[in-house]
Formats: structure tokens, C-alpha cells, sequence
């Protein structure tokens, strides 16, 4: 069967400028005016497949090349090298084709804040090519199983909690009908009860239409609980690509019980307090 | 041409949009356009003599005030469109949408020109009711041609502005704004560009607002027919037709960069 997403050898550097905070105060004013840029391997040659219908899970610390991944997905990034395809389109030479098929939702809604939910969603329809009584329909139809009060979508945005935000940058994103959906951390700084009603809704949209994830998360709960498979990523490099059970297999020895999170530690070298663990 | 039809709708997003963001901060709406109108009126007071005469000196500056209050509307809402999504975040959802980036400014464009066309029309009745001007023996026609001819011209430019916030997010936006002050400057919106000094002058005959405003004076206080005015329009029929595609390319080279360095958007 054809991948839904296919990732070969995807890498992206950035260049960014060296701080210098240290030195005589000429030294930095030289460093001013000519900077040193670093690169930093933000996805550093990844290769992995996903299929269609799946819920794959990118697990990693902040900075680890979450986002990064997904931006390369979606069009907003090139890659330096390797190919990435979706639905058998490429990235960079069937950029449009790829817009066609896929939605993103970031980890900031993405909103005119200063819109209502409706007028947001017009916008959306609109550049999707989506017709207006087709969108309506359905947007009524996601908003009520959401559970967003009719008077609350003619509000501007802003005044809206955060979580209710971020559901209808889901409903957004579901509204155009993705075959692949790219979820960057759609549910950090939610409160335990918005999680849960964000899970729940991707878990469902997924059930009903087939759609094939991709979502990035450092929430080990939701990685365990919506996820097929989980990618562990660390310093743009995947440590680990298995099941949640074959991740916890891995680390657990003589057959212990071991939670996602102790796996996430183990494999990213990282201990609680953000030490680096000794290699033994 | 369905097609076309069916991007034009598209574009509509944009205007849609951007009325919706009006009607949602009518209160600051209407007051810069208070402020403008006020600023119009003090603009044209300076042509009228103690006497009550001068109504053509009030004429001659009001058609500055009125077509460079158009046309900078019309830079400035290209210009800043970027910067603008930039500035609310929504600029990578409405980039990866599947739509022609030809679409999408379109819509940026046809919205500047609807938004700028009524802040005009406004402006100009304000004008006309308080003072007595005499466009009898105008070329009104012709006045419009110039308009529009123009505004190409603007479009071009505010293209290639509306893409230096993807090189470079914040001096992207502070150099559109000098370029907007630079094109005031030079042009002879409010005087005849023969007085400014002489290096000033060359750079005005590089600016299109300064054939914008000698054809439209001509049209609105002396009369003129097309083919008086026929060597300006066709400056400015040349420089729209170079600039827009020019504007453009720029800005998907641009864009392309963007997506290369990673300027669209960092954090998240
Ligand atoms: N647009 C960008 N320009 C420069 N550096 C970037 C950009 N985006 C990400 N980075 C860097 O790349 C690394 C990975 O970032 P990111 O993909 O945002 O990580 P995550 O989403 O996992 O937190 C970080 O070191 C970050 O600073
Ligand atoms: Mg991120």
C-alpha cells in the first residue's frame, strides 16, 4: 500500500547568529558587525514511513526538531537534502499538489484573534476553495460536538479560552478535509480537561474520516494514548521508532512494568533534572 | 475562464477578511479617518487667500492630498500584508493553503484598492462640501485614467516592499516606510517638483507619483485632453506593466528564501 508520508534522509540546517556575551566591549561591537553564524542540525537526516490511517507520534524535548519536521512536511520549510512525499507528492516539486492534501495545527492557533470563530473559519473555507454552504454545514455539525455555544462563535477570538482556541484550530483543520493532518503540539498548555477534549476529538474526526496524523508531543500520556507508533526524537535524530508497547519493551528489563516517560528518559539521555546521564 | 472565476473568488478571502478586521475595529477606523479628513481640509486651507480667492491653489493641493491619499493607501496595505500576518501569526496557515500565491495577492490588492477607493471618496465629499471648487471644465475621464494607470505602478513597488518583511522581519517594514516618505518627498504632492533642490528633482524622475500628479493636475485644472497628457499615461502604463511582474518575482524569490532560512516563522 502507498505511504501516506514518506521521509527519506530529510535534513534542515539553520544558521543562526552566535551570541557573544562574553569579551571587551570592542570585541563585541566587532562580532556586531560581523557576525559568526552556527548551524544547528534542527532534523538531521530522517528516514520513516507512515501509513495511511495511522496516528504517528513525534515525542521529543523542546528544540529537539518537532516543529521543524513538521514545517518540512507542510511546505513552509525546504529541506537541505532528502525527499519528503506525501501521498506520493513531493515537498518541493509538487508543492501545491501537497497543500491540496494536508492541514496543520500549530502549537499557537493561528487565528486572527481579533475575528470570531466564523469569521476565522470563512476565511479558511474560503482559501480552500470550499463552498459556502458545504462548510456551514459541516462547521455546525464539529462545533456543536465540540461543544461551543452558538453566541460564543460570533466572539472575537481573544476573548476565548485557550483551549476552546485551539479546538476550533482542530475544527479548522478538519474542515477542509485533510488526508494527512500535521498536530504540532495541538494540546500544550491546555488544562487536563481541554487535553482530554482535544484527544478525544482527533481520536474521533480520525475514526470517521480515515485521516492519517502526524502530531508532535513532549505529553507522554497523549503520545500513549492517541499514538500507533512513537518517534523519539532528540537533537533532530529519531532514538527510537516503535509501538507505545515496543517502546516500553525496549527499556523495561526482566519484564518490569515501565511507563512512556521512563522510556522517553532513557532513550533521550536525559534524567528529571535535565542532567545528562553518564554513559553506564 | 472559470478558472479565472474560481481564483478571483479565492481572492475574495482576503477581502472578506480584511472588512471583517474593519468592522471589528470601526472605532479606530473611523477615527483615522477623521484624522485624515481634517488633515485634507488643513492641507487645502493653506490655498485660500484672506479675500475668499485662491480656490485654484485650494484645487491644485487638494488633487495632491486626495490622489496621494489614495495611492499611499493602496502601497501601504500591500506593503504591510505580510508584516501584518506576520504580526498576528497567521502567516504560515495562510501560506500553505492550497491557493496560487498570484491568488492570494490579488486579494491583497483588490482589497487595497476597495479600502483605498472609499477612504478617497469619503475625503473628497468632506472636501467638496466645505469648499466652493470649480471642476466645470475638468477631464474628469481622463483624471481617472490617471488613477488607475498609476496605481499599477504602486502595486509594483508595493509588492517588492510587501516581500522585504519575509527577508527580514523588522527593517523589511521599516525600509517600506522609508521608501513611502522618500516617494512623498520628491514627487511635488503638495508643489510643483521644479522647487526642490536639484538632486532631489532626479530622483522625481524616477518616481511614478510625480507623472501621477503632473497628468492628473493637468486633467483636473487645465483641462486636458488624452492626448495632451498621452506621454505621462504612457510612463505610466510602461512602468505598471515592468513593476507588477518585477513585484512579483520578488516576492517569490522571496518567499522561496523565507523557506529556505526559516523567516517565515521560528518559534512554536
Ligand atoms: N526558523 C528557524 N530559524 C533558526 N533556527 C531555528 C528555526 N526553527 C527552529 N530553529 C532551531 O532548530 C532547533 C529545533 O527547533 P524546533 O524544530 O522548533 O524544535 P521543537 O519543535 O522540537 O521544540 C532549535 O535549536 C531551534 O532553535
Ligand atoms: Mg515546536
Amino acid at each position: 500500500m502507498r505511504s501516506a508520508l514518506e521521509c527519506c534522509d530529510a535534513r534542515k540546517v539553520f544558521y543562526v547568529k552566535r551570541e557573544r556575551k562574553n569579551g571587551t566591549a570592542l570585541s563585541r561591537l566587532f562580532a556586531m558587525a560581523i557576525p559568526k553564524y552556527e548551524a544547528v542540525e534542527a532534523v538531521d537526516r530522517l528516514t520513516f514511513d507512515v501509513a495511511p490511517g495511522e496516528i504517528f507520534g513525534i515525542l521529543g524535548p523542546n528544540g529537539s526538531g518537532k516543529s521543524t519536521l513538521i514545517r518540512l512536511i507542510s511546505t513552509l520549510l525546504l529541506p537541505d537534502e532528502g525527499c519528503i512525499k506525501v501521498f506520493g507528492y513531493d515537498v518541493v516539486k509538487e508543492r501545491f499538489q501537497v497543500r491540496k492534501l494536508i492541514n496543520r495545527v500549530s502549537v499557537d492557533a493561528a487565528f486572527f484573534k481579533g475575528l470570531s470563530a466564523m469569521e476565522n473559519l470563512s476565511y479558511a473555507a474560503r482559501l480552500y476553495g470550499l463552498d459556502r454552504r458545504t462548510w456551514q454545514t459541516e462547521a455546525s455539525v464539529i462545533l456543536e460536538r465540540l461543544g461551543l455555544e452558538s453566541d460564543k462563535l460570533y466572539e472575537p477570538l481573544e476573548d476565548l479560552s485557550r483551549g476552546m482556541q485551539q479546538k476550533i484550530a482542530v475544527a479548522r483543520a478538519f474542515l477542509t478535509h485533510p488526508l494527512l493532518l500535521l498536530l504540532d503540539e495541538p494540546t500544550t498548555g491546555l488544562d487536563p480537561v481541554s487535553k482530554r477534549e482535544v484527544q478525544e476529538f482527533v481520536l474521533e474526526e480520525r475514526e470517521r474520516h480515515g485521516t492519517t496524523v502526524v502530531l508532535t508531543t513532549h505529553d507522554m500520556q497523549e503520545a500513549d494514548r492517541l499514538c500507533d507508533r512513537i518517534a523519539v526524537i532528540d537533537h533532530g535524530k529519531f532514538v527510537a521508532l516503535d509501538t507505545p508497547e515496543g517502546l516500553k519493551s525496549q527499556v523495561s528489563t526482566n519484564g518490569n512494568y515501565v511507563t512512556l516517560e521512563e522510556v522517553f528518559f532513557a532513550l533521550t539521555g536525559k534524567t528529571l533534572k535535565g542532567h545528562t546521564k553518564s554513559a553506564n | 475562464m472559470l478558472e479565472i472565476n474560481r481564483e478571483l473568488r479565492r481572492s475574495y478571502a482576503l477581502v472578506e477578511r480584511n472588512f471583517n478586521l474593519i468592522k471589528r475595529y470601526l472605532g479606530w477606523e473611523v477615527v483615522f479617518m477623521i484624522y485624515t479628513v481634517v488633515n485634507t481640509l488643513t492641507i487645502a486651507f493653506i490655498g485660500l487667500s484672506p479675500d475668499g480667492s485662491g480656490q485654484d491653489k485650494v484645487l491644485y493641493l487638494v488633487v495632491g492630498a486626495l490622489l496621494w491619499g489614495f495611492l499611499s493607501v493602496l502601497f501601504h496595505e500591500v506593503a504591510e500584508s505580510v508584516q501584518w500576518e506576520r504580526w498576528e501569526g497567521t502567516i504560515e496557515y495562510s501560506f500553505m493553503a492550497p491557493m496560487r500565491r498570484l491568488t492570494y495577492l490579488v486579494g491583497v490588492c483588490l482589497y487595497a484598492a476597495a479600502y483605498g477607493a472609499i477612504r478617497t471618496v469619503i475625503v473628497m465629499f468632506a472636501v467638496v462640501s466645505i469648499f466652493d471648487l470649480d471642476l466645470g471644465s475638468a477631464n474628469l475621464l481622463a483624471g481617472l485614467v490617471v488613477l488607475l494607470l498609476s496605481s499599477l505602478s504602486f502595486i509594483g513597488v508595493g509588492l517588492m516592499a510587501a516581500a522585504l518583511p519575509l527577508m527580514s522581519a523588522e527593517k523589511g517594514s521599516q525600509a517600506a516606510h522609508i521608501l513611502e516618505a522618500a516617494i512623498l518627498l520628491v514627487s511635488g504632492v503638495y508643489y510643483d517638483v521644479s522647487v526642490l533642490p536639484a538632486w532631489m528633482q532626479k530622483l522625481s524622475v524616477i518616481s511614478p507619483a510625480t507623472y501621477t500628479l503632473r497628468a492628473a493636475r493637468a486633467a483636473f485644472l487645465d483641462a486636458a485632453s488624452f492626448s495632451d497628457i498621452r506621454n505621462d499615461l504612457v510612463i505610466l502604463l510602461a512602468t505598471g506593466v515592468v513593476l507588477i511582474p518585477l513585484g512579483l518575482a520578488v516576492f517569490n524569490q522571496a518567499e522561496l528564501c523565507a523557506m529556505r532560512t526559516g523567516k517565515l516563522k521560528r518559534s512554536g
